[in-house]
C-alpha cells in the first residue's frame, strides 16, 4: 500500500485544519487561557486513553495501573527538567520517562500477562500502587510533597506541543493496530485460545501492546508535569487510573475514535460541571454501570470514524443511483 | 521475645478485620467469578452506619453492630440485583467495570452528602488496657478477636449445616447443575452478597472502634487488602480467606514493626504478585487443568 494515497492525504488534511482552527480560535481569543488549559488537559487525556485503549480494547487485556506509568514519565520530566531546564532536558526527560516505563512494563509485563482477565487487573493495579509507594519513599522526587516549579515548555505554545504528540502517539499506535502484529494482538482479545492455537505467540503480543501502552501514558505523564508545574504522587492514585479507564470504556473500548470523542466531551463536561465537583463523579460512576449494563461495549463499540469508509458509502451510493439492478454488488 | 507476642496480637486484630472483608470477596467470586470491587466500600457503608447509630441514636455496641450488619447485608442485595444480575451472561471486564462503577458511586454519594472528612468514632465500649507481662493488650482488640470468631463460626454453621448453605456450594461449583437440580440460583446469589456484606459491615463497624476514625475513603486500601488475602489463602475458599487474612495482618504488622511502616502496603501489593506467579490457586488451593 502506498502511503500517498487518498485516505492519508484526507487525515493530514483533517490534521492541519484541527490545527488552523484551534490557532485562530486561540488568537481571536475564542479559547481563552482558561479554556486552553481544559484543551491541554484533554490532549493529555487522549494520549493516555489511546494507550489504554490498545491494551483493553485491542488486546482485551484489562490493565488498572496505567497511572503508575504516567506517574514514570511526569517524575522522569520534572526531575530532568528541574536540572536541566533547556531544550535537551525536556528531551532528556521525555526519553527517560520512555525507557523507563518500557523497562517497568517489560518486566511486570512478561509474568502477569499470564494471568487471565480479572487477575491480571488487580495485577497491575498492585504495581502501579507500588511505584506510588516508591515515589512516596525516594529522595529523588522529593517524597509525598512531590515536585514543584518544574518549567514549562516554552519553545511553541503548550497546547501545539500536546497537538504534536497527540498526532504521533495516535498515529503509532494506530499503525500497530493496523499490522500484522497488530492483527495478531486483535485475535487475542476474540479468542485467546483459539489464536494460541493458529501459532501465535499470546504472551509476545500482549506485552508488546501492554509495553506500547505504558509508554504513551509516560509521554503523557511528561506533558503533565511540564504543563502543571507541580506533581504530587496523589495525582497518580488508583482513581487517576479509574478516570482513564471511564474515558476509555464511555467511547467504547476498541474504538479509537470513540476515545477522542469520550476525552474531548468529558474534558469539556469536566470544565462546566466544575462548581458542582463531587456530584459530578456521582454522575459519571453511574453512567459507567447505566453504560455496562445497556451497552457492555461502550458508547461506539468497536466502531471507527474512516475516511475510507465514507468514500466507500459515497461509492455505492452514486452506483446505486445509477444502476438500482447492481445494488448487490459485492467488494 | 515480648515484643514479637505484642506485634502478633496487634497483627491479630487487624488480620481478623482483613479476614471478614476477605470472607466477602472470597465467598462472591466463588458463586459468579467476580471481584466485587464494592466490597470494601460496604465495609465503609457499615463503618459509617456503625457510627450514626452509636453516636446519633445512642445504642451501644452490639445491637448497633447487628443493625448496621443488616442494613449493609440489604444494600449488598439490592447492589447484586440492580448493578450485577442484569450482566450475567456479559464478559468478565464488563462485570469488572461495573463493580468499579459501584464502587466509585458509593464513595462518591457518601463524599456528596456527608463531604469527605475524616470523622471521629465514637468510644462505644471504655478502652482498658490488660498487661500481661511486658505484652499489652486492650479490651477493644479482644472484643474485635471474639467478634470476628464468633461470626466465623456462624458462617462455618451456615455454610455447612443449612440448606442454604448446602446451595452456597452447589452454585459454586456448577452453576448450571445446581439450576437443574432445582436449586434457586438468584436466590442464592443474593443470600451470598447478603452474608458477605453483614461480615464487611462488621469488619467496619470494629476497625471505626479500633482505629477511632472514619472517612467515605477508608474502604479502598482494606477492600484490596482484603482481596490479596482472598488471593493469598486461596479465592473462593473459605478457610483461605481466614487464613489469608490473618497472615496478611500479622505480616504487615511485623513490617510496620521493623520500621518500613512507609512500604507495608507495598509489601502488600508485592506479596500478591510474588502469590499470583508462584500460586496463583492461593495456598490452599488445589491447581485446576483449565479445560479447552
Amino acid at each position: 500500500m502506498k502511503i500517498f494515497n487518498r485516505n492519508n492525504f484526507c487525515w493530514l488534511g483533517l490534521i492541519a485544519f484541527s490545527f488552523i482552527l484551534l490557532s485562530v480560535l486561540i488568537n481571536i481569543g475564542v479559547i481563552d487561557t482558561f479554556y486552553e488549559m481544559t484543551l491541554v488537559s484533554i490532549g493529555i487525556n487522549i494520549i493516555l486513553g489511546v494507550g489504554l485503549n490498545l491494551i483493553l480494547g485491542v488486546s482485551g487485556q484489562f490493565s488498572l495501573g496505567h497511572a503508575g506509568f504516567m506517574a514514570i514519565g511526569a517524575y522522569s520530566m520534572g526531575i530532568s527538567y528541574l536540572k536541566y531546564p533547556t531544550m535537551a532536558g525536556f528531551a532528556l526527560g521525555i526519553v527517560i520517562g520512555l525507557i523507563l516505563s518500557g523497562i517497568v512494563a517489560l518486566l511486570v509485563g512478561i509474568p502477569t500477562l499470564r494471568l487471565k482477565g480479572d487477575y491480571l487487573a488487580i495485577a497491575t493495579l498492585g504495581v502501579a500502587e507500588i511505584i506510588r509507594v516508591l515515589i512516596i519513599n525516594m529522595k529523588i522526587t522529593n517524597g509525598a510533597a512531590g515536585l514543584s516549579g518544574v518549567p514549562l515548555f516554552d519553545a511553541i505554545p503548550m497546547w501545539q506541543l500536546v497537538f504534536i504528540f497527540v498526532v504521533i502517539t495516535t498515529v503509532i499506535i494506530l499503525n500497530y493496530v493496523k499490522s500484522s502484529d497488530g492483527r495478531a494482538t486483535l485475535s487475542i482479545r476474540e479468542d485467546e485460545i483459539a489464536a494460541e492455537s493458529m501459532g501465535i505467540n499470546t504472551t509476545k503480543y500482549k506485552v508488546l501492546a501492554f509495553v506500547i501502552g505504558a509508554m504513551t501514558a509516560s509521554i503523557a505523564g511528561a506533558l503533565y508535569a511540564s504543563y502543571y508545574g507541580t506533581i504530587v504522587p496523589t495525582n497518580f492514585n488508583f482513581m487517576k487510573s479509574v478516570d482513564i479507564l471511564i474515558i476509555v470504556v464511555f467511547g467504547g473500548i476498541g474504538s479509537f475514535t470513540g476515545t477522542f470523542l469520550a476525552a474531548v466531551v468529558l474534558g469539556i463536561l469536566n470544565t462546566v460541571l466544575q462548581d458542582i465537583g463531587d456530584l459530578r463523579m456521582v454522575v459519571y460512576s453511574l453512567a459507567l454501570i447505566i453504560i455496562m449494563i445497556f451497552k457492555p461495549s461502550g458508547l461506539l463499540g468497536t466502531k471507527e470514524f474512516t475516511f475510507s469508509a465514507l468514500f466507500h458509502k459515497k461509492n455505492r451510493l452514486s452506483k446505486k443511483k445509477g444502476d438500482p439492478a447492481d445494488g448487490s454488488i459485492k467488494h | 521475645m515480648s515484643s514479637i507476642f505484642q506485634q502478633l496480637i496487634n497483627g491479630i486484630s487487624l488480620g481478623s478485620i482483613y479476614a471478614l472483608i476477605a470472607l466477602g470477596y472470597t465467598m462472591v467470586y466463588g458463586i459468579i467469578k467476580l471481584i466485587n470491587f464494592a466490597h470494601g466500600d460496604i465495609y465503609m457503608i457499615g463503618a459509617f452506619l456503625g457510627y450514626y447509630f452509636i453516636n446519633t441514636l445512642h445504642l451501644s455496641l452490639i445491637p448497633a453492630l447487628l443493625l448496621s450488619m443488616v442494613i449493609s447485608a440489604l444494600l449488598g442485595v439490592v447492589t447484586e440485583f440492580l448493578a450485577y444480575r442484569p450482566l450475567r451472561n456479559s464478559t468478565r471486564i464488563a462485570v469488572l467495570i461495573t463493580a468499579i462503577g459501584v464502587s466509585f458511586l458509593l464513595e462518591n454519594l457518601m463524599i456528596y452528602f456527608f463531604g469527605s472528612n475524616v470523622r471521629a468514632f465514637p468510644q462505644a465500649i471504655e478502652k482498658k488496657v490488660y498487661t500481661l507481662g511486658s505484652v499489652q493488650i486492650s479490651n477493644i482488640q479482644l472484643v474485635i478477636i471474639f467478634i470476628t470468631l464468633f461470626l466465623m463460626i456462624c458462617l462455618q454453621f451456615i455454610v455447612q449445616k443449612t440448606k442454604m448453605g448446602k446451595a452456597m456450594r452447589a452454585v459454586s461449583v456448577d452453576t448450571d447443575a445446581a439450576r437443574l437440580m432445582g436449586i434457586n440460583v438468584d436466590l442464592t446469589i443474593s443470600f451470598t452478597f447478603a452474608i458477605g456484606s453483614a461480615l464487611a459491615a462488621a469488619g467496619g463497624v470494629l476497625i471505626g472502634l479500633y482505629y477511632n476514625s472514619i472517612n467515605p475513603l477508608m474502604g479502598v486500601v482494606p477492600g484490596l487488602k482484603a482481596f490479596i488475602a482472598a488471593v493469598l489463602g486461596g479465592i473462593g475458599l473459605i478457610p483461605g480467606a481466614v487464613l489469608g487474612g490473618f497472615a496478611i495482618g500479622i505480616l504487615e504488622t511485623i513490617v510496620s514493626a521493623l520500621g518500613f511502616s512507609v512500604f507495608k502496603d507495598a509489601f502488600v501489593y508485592a506479596i500478591l504478585i510474588i502469590i499470583l506467579l508462584i500460586k496463583p490457586s492461593g495456598l490452599l488451593g488445589k491447581n485446576v487443568k483449565e479445560k479447552v
